[in-house]
């Protein structure tokens, strides 16, 4: 059969993000698999070497919608071995809380955009429904659904009370309650299983060739998990497993994903419960020394490294970044191989590439400049629509009512 | 012994030249400075023979007068070895380690886009990470590079 290469991306409908794609097939077979990235690189690490090191972290916590929690505790991390702080206790539980609360959130966006690419979409629903238990606790925390802002050089901004722990404790029981019925239609419901096993299967040992970091590594079997090799904030104190599994595919992955929410309701309530008094921050200097860290840290998708160094002044010489997503980009390429071509959507998924977030707060510049909250956000929505294209239930209604012969 | 002394001990005993500047940070960091001569051997057994098989990182860095590139290694048990070479300014060139650490292309396109460093031996493939019509012989990870050196059409895209 005569081979066809086609391009997928950078804009495509398969395609959350910017990001090519050439996929030569025989048929509907994917042959191999080249990438070209790159379409959002913003030249952040530039932008860090202008700027002061509390504006970087502010910068880098923006790199993702989704991990910014782990970039940014891994960038004020590298600062503060450069500059010999000692981070208080509470400061590190609190980090490792919201940490955790970042990975429900992500893995549970994560099972709704999975059940979506596979036409699964009541699992998006209801996964995206129970989401929300977890935003609104990271909003009562930090102030916001996204972006937290909660680290800073030297600790945390915000305490946590006693109120907040409570409520907190709540609310992973119900999160708990909702991912045992995940877990139990991942293990049971045939379709499901169907879809996904045997599709981007990647062996034990490409992953370990390629270098596949998080849950796609894990998924296939690679048990590193940088929370347990090289525990950072209080991971070194609280007790969890490292998730993996042996089935090397999209269903594996998927596993790994919702065994790994039910490592971090343990881990939260053990930091909840552990929580210890005293002091959230110590007073970081201006001027940092002169001095390089590395630092890593186990974002939702996989290791975070980053790299700081300092020359003494107020801004750093040079900030490197490394995602988990480039980590993981030459495994997608290499699970590709072999399938067909409809799967490409799930494939690319599985390896949960970094999708963008909206804040809830968002600032309307034209003629008027006025703040919209939540609530305010949704009104509008609904009322745009029905002013422009949307659906107008008004009709509808009325048909339904006139059918059940209520006039 | 921790693992950070005997890795900083066997590497001292393998290559007397670098034990002065082995540099263990703190627990699981350990900073070694290599000569440009003998690099991929030091490379090769740190990775082989010391277990640090996965490479997390390639940076690079602007030292005036020459550029360091790091190599971040880690072990599967948390420890890192960050191995740094130079590379002269005026003749920067490197060899690609491809061929032992296939995921190190992505981060040596980034050492040729944003560095202006030749990297010999990668397979051929797009760039990383900037556009196909970047203006050549603009490196803007170089200390001297300002975005005002762009001509006025990439400019005017970035407005």
């Amino acid at each position: 059969m005569s081979r066809v290469t086609i391009p997928l991306g950078p804009q495509h409908p398969a395609l959350k993000e910017p990001a090519n794609f050439s996929i030569t097939v025989a048929g509907e077979k994917i042959l191999s698999t080249s990438s070209r990235l790159g379409y959002n690189h913003r030249g952040m690490e530039k932008a860090c070497e202008e700027r002061t090191y509390i504006q970087d972290m502010y910068l880098l916590e923006r790199i993702c919608g989704i991990c910014s929690h782990s970039h940014s505790t891994a960038f004020v991390q590298t600062v503060e071995e450069i500059a010999g702080l000692d981070v208080p206790r509470r400061a590190l539980y609190i980090r490792t809380l919201i940490g955790e609360l970042e990975r429900i959130h992500s893995h549970l966006l994560w099972l709704g955009v999975a059940g979506h690419e596979i036409g699964f979409d009541t699992l998006l629903m209801y996964s995206w429904r129970d989401r929300e238990v977890v935003m609104d606790l990271l909003a009562l925390l930090c102030g916001n659904r996204v972006n937290y802002g909660i680290n800073t050089i030297g600790g945390v901004r915000r305490d946590i009370t006693a109120e907040q722990i409570a409520g907190a404790l709540r609310d992973m029981d119900i999160l708990e309650e909702r991912t045992r019925y995940y877990i139990d239609i991942a293990t049971s419901e045939p379709s499901f299983i169907a879809r996904l096993a045997g599709v981007g299967y990647i062996s034990r040992e490409d992953a370990v060739r390629l270098q596949a970091v998080g849950p796609t590594g894990r998924g296939s079997n690679v048990a590193i998990d940088i929370r347990a090799t090289d525990p950072y904030a209080a991971y070194g104190e609280v007790d969890f497993k490292v998730i993996t599994d042996s089935h090397c595919d999209v269903y594996g992955r998927a596993v790994v994903r919702l065994l790994e929410l039910m490592e971090s309701y343990r881990i939260v309530r053990q930091v909840l419960k552990e929580m210890p008094d005293g002091p959230v921050t110590v007073k970081a200097p201006r001027k940092i020394p002169a001095g390089e860290a590395v630092s890593r840290v186990e974002a939702p998708r996989g290791e975070d490294v980053h790299y700081v160094k300092g020359n003494g002044s107020d801004k750093p010489e040079r900030v490197r970044v490394r995602a988990s997503t480039m980590a993981n980009i030459q495994a997608v390429n290499k699970m590709m191989e072999n399938n067909n071509l409809a799967d490409v959507p799930i494939i690319i998924a599985a390896i949960d590439p970094c999708f963008s977030c909206t804040d809830r707060c968002v600032r309307v510049i034209g003629g008027k400049r006025e703040d919209l909250g939540w609530r305010d956000l949704r009104r509008h929505g609904i009322s745009w629509y029905r002013k422009h294209w949307g659906i107008d239930f008004g009709e509808l209604n009325r048909k339904l009512h006139s059918l059940r012969g209520e006039r | 012994m921790t693992r950070e002394e005997n890795v900083q001990k066997q590497l001292a005993g393998r290559f007397p030249e670098v034990s002065a500047t082995i540099r263990i940070a703190r627990e699981r960091r350990i900073f070694v400075d290599v000569p440009e001569k003998r690099f991929i051997e030091v490379l090769d057994y740190v990775r082989e023979e010391l277990g640090f098989p996965i490479l997390c990182l390639i940076i690079g860095l602007d030292e005036g007068e020459r550029f360091g590139i790091i190599y971040v290694l880690s072990s599967s048990d948390g420890n890192i070895v960050t191995l740094k070479r130079h590379v002269p300014r005026e003749s920067p060139v490197i060899q690609s380690v491809y061929d032992r650490l296939p995921n190190s292309e992505i981060y040596e396109r980034e050492l040729a886009d944003l560095f202006g460093i030749t990297v010999t031996g990668l397979p051929e493939g797009p760039r990383y990470p900037l556009p196909d019509d970047w203006p050549a012989g603009q490196y803007p990870l170089r200390k001297d590079w300002k975005p005002e050196m762009l001509g006025s059409k990439e400019a005017a895209i970035n407005e």
